[in-house]
């Protein structure tokens, strides 16, 4: 007889098994993580199996713990900014966002129309990129190869489109308090656009890779389902709320910049399952085209200035050959940083991912006093114990696709 | 949402619930409200439940450290309703040896953001089933967010290639943390030159 076989086996000659008392049945822990590719990082999971089914899942974080919030209270306001980066390098510049707009809001800065404009076109962006590689890496965490391969290519070339407004592929610090850094070039626009254009045929074939594939949609369909009442509790935001059938968009709900004069829709979910969550990513990415054409338009329409004139932003180039405040103004900035006055705020926008907040205490120096980042995926992972209970382990891999994870938010 | 309806909002919590909450005020279109660490989990079950508040999720849990306060840590809680489209931040003051009761039984996804506040800042937290380190090394000492730690901490990891594990040091820095201090005397900075301390007291 195997040790551990639970079965009373029958032999030939009559004879069953004895039972001694000493055969025990005891769940099986296993480590997933850190170095496993599906746990999209550095995470690690202590998950306890019952067989194949999962009793318990333990995620242990801070494996990326860089303490960006500490390092920002030694900082200035400017010298933070590149952080946010870090935090989810997916959708970098939806995190910047945030910082920009509570600085802007303390300091009581208006931000100039067109600066405004090309920051709703790069938020859209990035939330393409980020979609964009959650949808095809989930395929990939449920046995799809090709995804992942045709996604990253239109990465790619939004990244290219990144580096020719910032200089940099990923973690660009373009967006600055005051607006954004350099105004874009026109043709850059058109080439936005024309890219734009020739997106949805793209996102047509993943979606035919994807979505009526009988794999994907066995291993995605009832897995991880999320109802209004869970969504709540394990205070979700973002996809992982739409797709459980709740209509909530910070976009829409709490118009930042301005988003309320473009016209998009936000995208539902019915079951709450992975399944609904993709869906809810494809349609999002295509509510972002119609975004970036109409901000693509008004952009070719509007020019002007992209940085506030004031003490948080630089002088133009040109003043500082000829002025001598200018010049003082320039360097002052860029050692001693600018004051924000003495308060708390607490910002959200929508990031790909859910709502991304920061809790910004000032003290009326230069440098912040305390920071607290919000990330949307540090609430979602937790909520993997509750989700996993009761499915079977190649079922963690696709609820973890599906929760959309990225460490650098996670641990910060 | 207007400071109009979060006026309302504030005058509705302090005719409700009048013994928890000790003060609000309202900046730049945000209201925060004052309670007593020790009615937390009352009151916040009043805020999820109440139909006119319906703070049905919980946003963040996090602290705030003031060390020459006698009490010295700001505990802040943040809440959004999706049905009622507002926003409330909820704070209060909690010395260092302080137990705070959890939150938990109301919102279940208080569990890791109280982790994070005793792992960053040493607050307790009673009746939370599973108050480990969240985010910081296995065996860590200290809490990081405190002020009076220092950002470059106490220990560093390395590679030890003859004992071929990894081992703990002391920091070591090769040039001393440097904290530049740009401020400008004309604005905010309040420079007292050494042996100059009487000077002011003279003035008054």
């Amino acid at each position: 007889m195997m040790d551990g076989d639970i079965r009373t086996n029958t032999y030939d000659d009559g004879s069953t098994d004895a039972r001694t008392g000493e055969q025990k049945i005891r769940n099986f822990n296993i480590n997933f993580g850190p170095q496993h590719p599906a746990a999209h990082g550095v995470l690690r999971l202590v998950l306890e199996l019952d067989g194949e089914i999962c009793e318990r899942c333990d995620p242990h974080i801070g494996l990326l713990h860089r303490g960006t919030e500490k390092l920002m209270e030694s900082r200035t306001y400017l010298q933070n900014l590149p952080y946010f980066d870090r935090l989810d390098y997916v959708g970098t510049m939806n995190q910047e966002h945030a910082w920009c707009l509570a600085i802007e809001k303390m300091t009581g800065t208006t931000v100039p129309r067109r600066a405004q404009l090309i920051r709703v076109l790069y938020c859209e962006i990035g939330r393409i990129l980020n979609h964009l590689l959650n949808v095809t890496t989930q395929a990939m965490d449920v046995g799809a190869l090709t995804p992942p391969l045709w996604g990253f290519e239109e990465r790619e070339k939004l990244m290219i489109f990144y580096e020719r407004a910032s200089g940099a592929r990923l973690h660009a610090a373009y967006f600055r308090p005051g607006g954004v850094h350099q105004d874009l070039p026109p043709d850059l626009i058109e080439d936005i656009d024309s890219w734009a254009k020739a997106f949805p045929a793209i996102l047509a074939d993943i979606d035919g890779l994807l979505t009526e594939n009988r794999i994907f949609k066995q291993r995605n369909a009832d897995i991880g389902v999320v109802s209004e009442t869970d969504a709540l509790d394990w205070a979700f935001s973002g996809v992982m709320v739409r797709g459980s059938g709740m209509a909530w968009d910070l976009r829409r709900a709490q118009p930042y910049e301005c988003y309320d004069e473009f016209a998009f829709q936000i995208p539902v979910g019915k079951n709450g399952d992975c399944y609904d969550r993709y869906l809810c990513r494809m349609e999002e990415m295509l509510q972002s085209i119609h975004i970036i054409h109409q901000a693509c338009e008004k952009l070719r329409n509007e020019p002007g200035e992209v940085m506030a004139r004031g003490k948080i932003t630089p002088p133009a180039r040109g003043d500082m050959k000829t002025s001598m405040e200018a010049l003082i103004h320039h360097f002052k900035l860029y050692t001693e940083g600018f004051h924000v006055p003495e308060g708390e705020i607490y910002v959200a926008v929508e990031a790909p991912k859910g709502e991304f907040g920061v809790y910004l205490v000032a003290d009326g120096t230069n440098k912040p006093y305390r920071v607290k980042l919000r990330a949307p995926g540090f609430a979602h992972l937790q909520a993997m114990d509750y989700l996993c209970k009761g499915h079977q382990l190649a079922d963690v891999s696709a609820i973890l696709g599906s929760l959309d994870i990225v460490f650098g938010e996670v641990d910060r | 949402m207007d400071d109009q309806s979060l006026r309302e909002l504030a005058e509705y919590l302090a005719e409700k619930q009048p013994d928890a909450m000790l003060g609000h005020h309202i900046s730049f279109g945000q209201l925060t409200v004052e309670i007593a660490a020790s009615r937390a989990p009352d009151f916040i079950e009043f805020l999820k439940t109440d139909r006119t508040c319906a703070f049905s999720s919980l946003v963040d849990i996090t602290a705030v450290d003031h060390p020459n306060r006698d009490k010295r840590f700001d505990l802040v809680w943040h809440f959004l309703s999706m049905y009622q489209n507002h926003r409330i931040r909820v704070k209060a003051q909690v010395r260092e040896d302080d137990v705070v009761p959890s939150i938990i039984g109301v919102h279940p996804s208080a569990n890791w953001y109280e982790r994070e506040v005793f792992d960053m800042f040493g607050i307790l937290f009673s009746g939370h089933p599973d108050l480990r380190r969240l985010l910081t090394d296995y065996g860590f000492r200290g809490h990081p967010l405190r002020k009076d730690f220092p950002t470059t901490g106490y220990t560093e990891v390395r590679y030890d290639d003859v004992l071929k594990r990894v081992v703990y040091e002391p920091v070591k820095l090769v040039q001393e943390y440097r904290q530049f201090d740009f401020m400008s005397p004309w604005e905010g900075a309040d420079y007292i030159l050494p042996g100059d301390e009487k000077a002011e007291e003279k003035a008054k």
